[in-house]
């Protein structure tokens, strides 16, 4: 399986260092055609990705009768106070639902993850660095833990917490979302690799607390790997639908993806909803793409190690 | 703090690196660290899933046609149900197909990305990644909408298209939520492929250039084979993910009439628990999270053997 387009401008093996060195840049050693071959592919691949995010962006500066009557994919003359228009109108409908939505979401994802990162963190960490009787029997449960599919135990959730009288709280899509076995998961191999052992035992030494070498020492080197179990977290309970869906009722309790689909399944009898589900669509997504920009640096990083074992 | 006896410390065959003064502090620790999660994880994992088997073995009896209904102990009852019930047997076959088209497909294409990301070849690397990588921050209900506009005959922007093509008919909804659910994850998955491509010391490719390889036999021969265990990890959450499907069909269902109220297995445990009829239900239940732990358990076996052979 040679490369016909490469394979005539590459030397004939005996080729020196520096020749190879240059093989490692983007250098003039790469055909023009393998070069433009592997663009394309990219950029009609980039339309594909980008196109629907930016349908999204340029529907929600229409009003709803300019959705189907103006170029589909590009803004109206006055798309600028219309989108303003819009999201007002998103803002206010139903007193100031999407709003509630958002803080909702922000809550069961943002504390969730921010408690159930900690908590996996130091499970993770103790069955990384310590010895201790049935330690392999907890990394396996928890390993099983990870390939159980949370939806299955959506209904069950629901069955024992209506029995406590729980369903239609926000504790009931709050609590279970806690959990993570996939972050001990990664925690584990994050802790396994990044914390020295060596230095473990010099804070000993020193008479530092197992407690306070965690929280102080051992999360510090261990950072860009919580960023990473923090942000994936975030996103799964972000992005939950079955939970909530069988836990909630009250409309005001409902993550934001909840409402938008509530939202989307009234459009027939309430036409008006469209171009708000619009609109809170874009609004709804713009949070993670912010996070996941912000913190790049840190999950670019981590995301790797996940598969390293 | 050495308070405590010390036999417990006889299971330390090896003590890793440690010679541990205070062992009672650091058993102490342990159980401060894994206690949390192992709480949580009883709550909300072992409880539950106990709690579903045994619902499920349970039957609802009424004495008479008026008297109150009663649960009672049915043995497996509802399993018998289970496996008399076509609709959901076609369910669990819909998305098995789903799964054996969209998965490899998906990673197919992730891993073309992430070797194309890893190669001289392009520039623009980190424009790329971001732009493959932004669907990944949709929700699936927000994806589905977003896909659902864009396949509708009247509101897509591609009318030309989809007023010719039903991609929402019974033929080809399946493909359409395919489509959706590639579109989201494909970043994901390239991300952690290529993420395990970083991590191969480049060396290795310069003993390979000169000895004449091409940058499609370094792909070949030495890329792909290093980066299997990512690959693997990807399929198997795949796997569960494309068991679990429910978000993006249960969305669709307002734009599309194909696509019945048990059209995937978790949807037929939705419909099911909202009759309601919880005990089928959880038998439902009970039978998928165990045919997705199966799956992903042999898959697992099978290629950690190829790997190793």
């Amino acid at each position: 399986m040679a490369a016909p387009a490469t394979a005539p401008k590459r030397p004939r093996g005996g080729s020196t260092t520096a020749q190879s060195a240059e093989n490692r840049g983007r250098g003039p050693r790469q055909s023009i055609m393998s070069r433009s071959a592997a663009m394309l592919v990219m950029g009609v691949f980039t339309l594909y990705f980008l196109t629907p995010i930016w349908w999204l962006l340029t529907t929600s500066t229409k009003t709803g009768g300019e959705i189907t009557s103006t170029a589909p994919l590009w803004f109206t003359a006055n798309s600028f106070a219309t989108f303003f228009e819009n999201l007002g109108r998103l803002f206010t409908y139903g007193d100031g639902l999407f709003g509630r939505w958002l803080l909702n979401s922000a809550l069961y994802a943002g504390v969730g993850a921010l408690i159930g990162t900690v908590i996996a963190a130091m499970c993770g960490y103790a069955l990384a660095k310590y010895e201790f009787r049935g330690r392999e029997a907890i990394f396996n449960v928890v390993l099983s833990g990870v390939l159980v599919p949370a939806t299955a135990l959506a209904l069950p959730l629901f069955l024992i917490f209506s029995r406590v009288e729980l369903t239609n709280t926000m504790w009931a899509v709050f609590l279970p979302s806690l959990v993570s076995p996939f972050g001990v998961y990664l925690a584990r191999i994050y802790a396994a690799a990044s914390v020295p052992n060596e230095l473990l035992e010099a804070a000993r030494l020193d008479g530092s607390g197992e407690v306070r070498t965690f929280f102080s020492l051992s999360t510090r080197l261990m950072a860009p790997a919580l960023v990473t179990i923090f942000l994936f977290q975030f996103v799964a309970i972000w992005n939950n639908f079955f939970l909530p869906l069988i836990m909630l009722r009250d409309q005001v309790l409902f993550p934001v993806t909840l409402g938008l689909y509530a939202w989307n399944s009234q459009i027939s009898q309430i036409p008006e909803l469209r171009s708000l589900v619009i609109v809170g669509a874009l609004v709804s997504i713009v949070p993670l793409i912010i996070a996941f920009l912000a913190l790049q640096r840190f999950w670019s990083s981590g995301l790797g190690a996940g598969s390293v074992k | 703090m050495t308070v405590t006896s010390t036999p417990a410390e006889s299971p330390k065959v090896r003590p890793a690196a440690r010679k541990s003064r205070s062992s009672g502090a650091q058993r102490r620790a342990v159980a401060m660290f894994i206690g949390p999660f192992a709480l949580l994880f009883v709550a909300f994992y072992a409880v539950p899933i106990v709690y579903a088997i045994i619902q499920s073995l349970l039957t609802v009896e009424r004495e008479g046609t008026f008297g109150a209904p009663q649960q009672v102990f049915g043995g497996l009852v509802q399993y018998q149900q289970v496996f008399q019930n076509t609709a959901f047997w076609q369910s669990v076959g819909r998305v098995l197909l789903f799964g054996a088209v969209q998965v490899p497909v998906m990673l197919g294409l992730a891993l073309l990305f992430a070797l194309l990301l890893d190669s001289p070849l392009l520039k623009g690397k980190k424009f790329f990644r971001l732009a493959f990588f932004a669907p990944y921050a949709v929700p699936g209900v927000i994806a589905a909408i977003m896909w659902g506009f864009l396949y509708s005959p009247s509101l897509s922007p591609f009318g030309a298209v989809t007023s010719n093509v039903d991609f929402l008919g019974a033929e080809l909804v399946l493909w359409a939520i395919a489509n959706i659910v590639t579109w989201v994850y494909v970043g994901y998955n390239m991300l952690i492929i290529y993420a395990s491509l970083l991590a191969i010391p480049h060396e290795i490719y310069e003993a390979a250039r000169l000895d004449g390889a091409s940058n499609i036999q370094i792909a070949w021969r030495i890329k792909i084979p290093l980066v299997v265990p990512a690959i693997i990890l990807t399929a198997v959450f795949s796997i569960i993910g494309t068991l679990q499907l429910l978000a993006e069909p249960q969305t669709l269902r307002s734009f599309s009439s194909a696509i019945s109220s048990t059209y995937t297995p978790n949807l037929a445990v939705y419909t099911t628990a909202s009759i309601p009829n919880y005990n089928l239900a959880a038998a439902f239940s009970v039978v998928l999270a165990l045919a997705t732990f199966i799956l992903s358990f042999v898959f697992l076996k099978a290629t950690q053997r190829k790997v190793s052979q």
